[in-house]
């Protein structure tokens, strides 16, 4: 076999982990659709949000130091410790908790039977919130996300791949942390899959995303499941923030990862936890192709930005409701 | 109780009329994608504007009135903050972004106030005989694409013929700037050279596959914002040899590079200006700043790469404001007399060392015909373990037998579309 025909292999290889780390993201957003029918705008301000205190607790940074400063004319930054990485893990978890609480409290509960674009705009305005706020706990500057997942070449899979492609080819490219984020997937999608079928309020969660109103009249807790739903869509955050944090840092960039889910989302459906990953799938491999195969031999390259959204759009045409969406059928 | 009296106070400080005669505006991004960046330079611009009025009284005697407008790096924000400042008897803009460089070389122009795009905007605006009222000093773009050639020339012993130079760049008009330099800078010595637009720039896997595949000898980058510690993991992933690896001035802080820890080490960039806080002015800056609680922003910016490129830029506008003094006698100067002062400014080591900023930057002058300066650039390394960046080079010309002509064309072009008569006749 040509080397050409060897790296065409490693661009798909490449192209599913990415799409990995766009279901990672996807996933926050279907969770809370499903849910509660919103489209959380803010879910990628809550990624980097997420990743920001998680780094802040790490590194044991004073919250909202600067404000403090202004006010009292001190001059604190740090506490002077620094925490493992399990136990700010766990911490940022706890933020996340008491942030779906305070959505719930302050947001949500106000808007109970509100029109979806209204929810919509609601997420929006906290997307925007949450962005200064963010700046204003843990300041705006780049920070390094370091939890101990390996980075770079895995130099096991180059070496026993590269006797495949003779004297111009180096063996598989496959990034540790591409490979970590894959396994960090399965068991989240797993665990997701595990809690929605096997307990009581996952059940409960499922009968909430089923009929809003018959989940009521057998006394689910609307409210209690939207906190659980922010709270585990805040956990989700957590895990797409260390993976792409860890990638280039932990800065405002980190929240625009949304906008790469946006065609997963189309792709495989808003309702589907399944859908997400496999509609990461296909656009982490169908953009990495195209720009191997067509972008940078005949268009000059920089064709994955657009192609992920024209290949959502073609979706759109014939299938409006993802691959494993629910079709939505409204009565006259 | 004593956020209200914070918040009476900015009110008043806002409310309150410019009474100072020498304005300064300085477009800022402290918030939005790029803040990470804007942040530092707008601190270095502000703070060095405070320490001339709280150490010299102004300039020349007069109170120094430095104007923030908040840009978000957006074209139209520019636009409105360039509008809504500009009557305040601004002397000089500098938009800190291409693409407000761009938009405002026209208004500017008709409106009689000069513009410096320093080490970025439109890079044939060094031809004064086109650009009247644009200044680009002391380098540009295409004279950092040739400085990276010079750099490669240097380790290479004059001769690069056959080695591959891949440019790694924001798919936007700033990241595409140097292509016709550095295709013609191909062409001159017989190196290879593959342009690999980045359209994502925290996802560049496809991009550094194509430069693990190809087997690039080099690799130059014009990226801005996430792009650029994305693309310094991923050299990194690939194992790309780090000192092979050169970013323009704006590839080149220290955000770009802490993100990707030890991995980053030896990664090298251009530079306009030196680095750290080991110069005397920082004394001063304690002392009528920071000391006074008057430092700008959070105050923890000090002797960034970036906080030092804002305070080179306030040096070089208020240097030229002084000269501006001096050459028409009267203190109060007009955007006139500015844009003529920065026509015919230089500035030498004799002089920085006297602002307490030896060694920093190099010497050069501009004239009519020539708005960009001298054309030269430095090459720094960043130390991982000391966390530091070191200049490797001296301040290197550029190859302006290469530049000069692309720059004629390209001011050409502009004259005959927008019917500019040629000046410094």
């Amino acid at each position: 076999m040509p080397a050409e025909f060897y790296y065409g292999v490693e661009v798909f290889l490449n192209g599913l982990m990415a799409g990995v780390m766009y279901s990672l993201v996807a996933l926050g957003f279907v969770l809370i659709f499903k849910a509660s029918g919103i489209f959380n705008y803010a879910q990628g301000v809550m990624a980097l949000f997420a990743a920001m205190t998680l780094v802040g607790f790490q590194n044991g940074q004073i919250p909202f130091a600067h404000l403090i400063n202004a006010a009292l004319g001190t001059e604190v930054h740090h506490f002077g410790w620094t925490l493992p990485a399990f136990v700010a893990i766990i911490m940022t978890l706890g933020v996340m908790l008491i942030f779906a609480f305070l959505v719930e409290k302050f947001v949500l509960k106000h808007l109970v039977n509100q029109e979806p674009i209204i929810l919509f705009m609601a997420t929006i305005g906290l997307a925007y919130f949450m962005e200064g706020f963010g700046d204003l706990m843990w300041n705006s500057d780049v920070k390094r996300l370091d939890v101990g997942i390996p980075k770079g070449g895995n130099i096991w899979v180059e070496e026993s791949t590269a006797f495949l492609g003779g004297e111009d080819f180096y063996g598989f490219y496959l990034d540790s942390l591409d490979i970590s984020a894959a396994l960090i997937a399965a068991v989240l999608v797993g665990a997701l899959v595990a809690f929605s079928q096997y307990t009581k309020t996952g059940r409960a969660l499922r009968a909430v995303a089923d009929d809003h109103q018959a989940a009521l009249s057998v006394g689910i807790s609307l409210r209690t499941i939207w906190v659980i739903v922010w709270a585990i869509a805040g956990f989700v955050a957590l895990i797409a923030g260390i993976m792409w944090g860890s990638k280039s840092g932990v800065q405002f960039s980190l929240s625009l990862i949304a906008l790469k889910a946006l065609p997963v989302l189309i792709l495989g459906g808003f309702t589907s936890i399944p859908g997400a990953i496999i509609g990461g799938f296909i656009i982490g491999v169908g953009e990495k192709m195209f720009e191997f195969l067509i972008g940078v031999p005949f268009l000059g390259g920089a064709t994955e930005n657009w192609f992920a959204y024209v290949l959502a759009m073609v979706f759109l045409v014939f299938r409006p409701q993802g691959l494993f969406g629910e079709k939505i059928i409204e009565r006259v | 109780m004593k956020f209200k009296s914070i918040a009476i106070a900015l009110a008043l400080t806002v409310s309150t009329p410019a009474i100072a005669d020498l304005t300064f505006p300085n477009l800022t991004y402290r918030t939005g994608a790029f803040a990470v960046s804007g942040i530092p330079y707008a601190d270095g611009f502000a703070d060095y504007m405070t320490l001339l009025n709280e150490r010299d009284g102004g300039i020349g005697g007069e109170k120094v009135n430095y104007i923030e407008c908040e840009t978000q790096y957006k074209v139209e924000k520019g636009v409105e903050c360039y509008e809504n400042t500009k009557g305040e008897g601004s002397l000089v803009y500098q938009p800190m972004s291409t693409g407000i460089t761009y938009a405002l070389i026209p208004k500017a122009t008709s409106d009689g106030i000069p513009i410096l795009s320093m080490g970025y905007g439109r890079t044939s605006a060094a031809n004064g005989k086109v650009f009247s009222h644009i200044f680009n000093y002391p380098a540009n773009y295409w004279v950092g694409a040739s400085v990276v050639v010079k750099h490669m020339l240097d380790e290479n012993g004059g001769n690069i013929k056959g080695k591959k130079l891949a440019l790694v760049h924001l798919d936007a008009a700033y990241g595409r700037e140097p292509i016709p330099t550095l295709e013609a800078l191909a062409k001159k010595h017989g190196f290879e050279l593959t342009t690999i637009p980045v359209a994502y720039g925290a996802e560049q896997k496809s991009q550094w596959l194509q430069i693990r595949r190809e087997k690039h000898d080099y690799v130059t980058m014009w990226g801005w914002g996430v792009m650029n510690p994305s693309a310094i993991q991923e050299a990194a992933n690939i194992r790309f040899p780090m000192d092979k690896f050169i970013g323009i001035w704006w590839s080149g802080s220290e955000g770009d590079v802490l993100p990707a820890g030890d991995a980053a080490n030896g990664y090298k960039s251009l530079a306009l200006h030196n680095t750290g806080n080991d110069f005397p002015i920082y004394a001063d800056l304690k002392k009528h700043v920071y000391d006074k609680g008057l430092a700008s922003g959070a105050g923890d910016q000090s002797g960034t790469v970036l906080y030092n490129r804002g305070i080179y830029s306030a040096m070089l506008v208020t240097e030229a404001a002084r000269q501006a003094q001096k050459k028409t006698g009267k203190s109060k100067i007009s955007p006139a007399d500015m844009r003529d002062a920065m026509e015919a400014f230089s500035i030498d080591e004799a002089r920085m060392t006297a602002l307490g900023l030896p060694n920093f930057a190099p010497s050069f002058s501009v004239s009519c015909e020539n708005h960009g300066g001298n054309g030269i650039a430095a090459i720094q390394q960043w130390d991982a373990t000391a966390k530091t960046w070191k200049m490797v080079t001296d301040f290197i010309e550029a190859d302006m037998d290469v530049i000069s002509p692309l720059i004629a064309a390209d001011s050409a072009a502009y004259a005959a579309e927008n019917k500019i008569k040629e000046r410094c006749g």
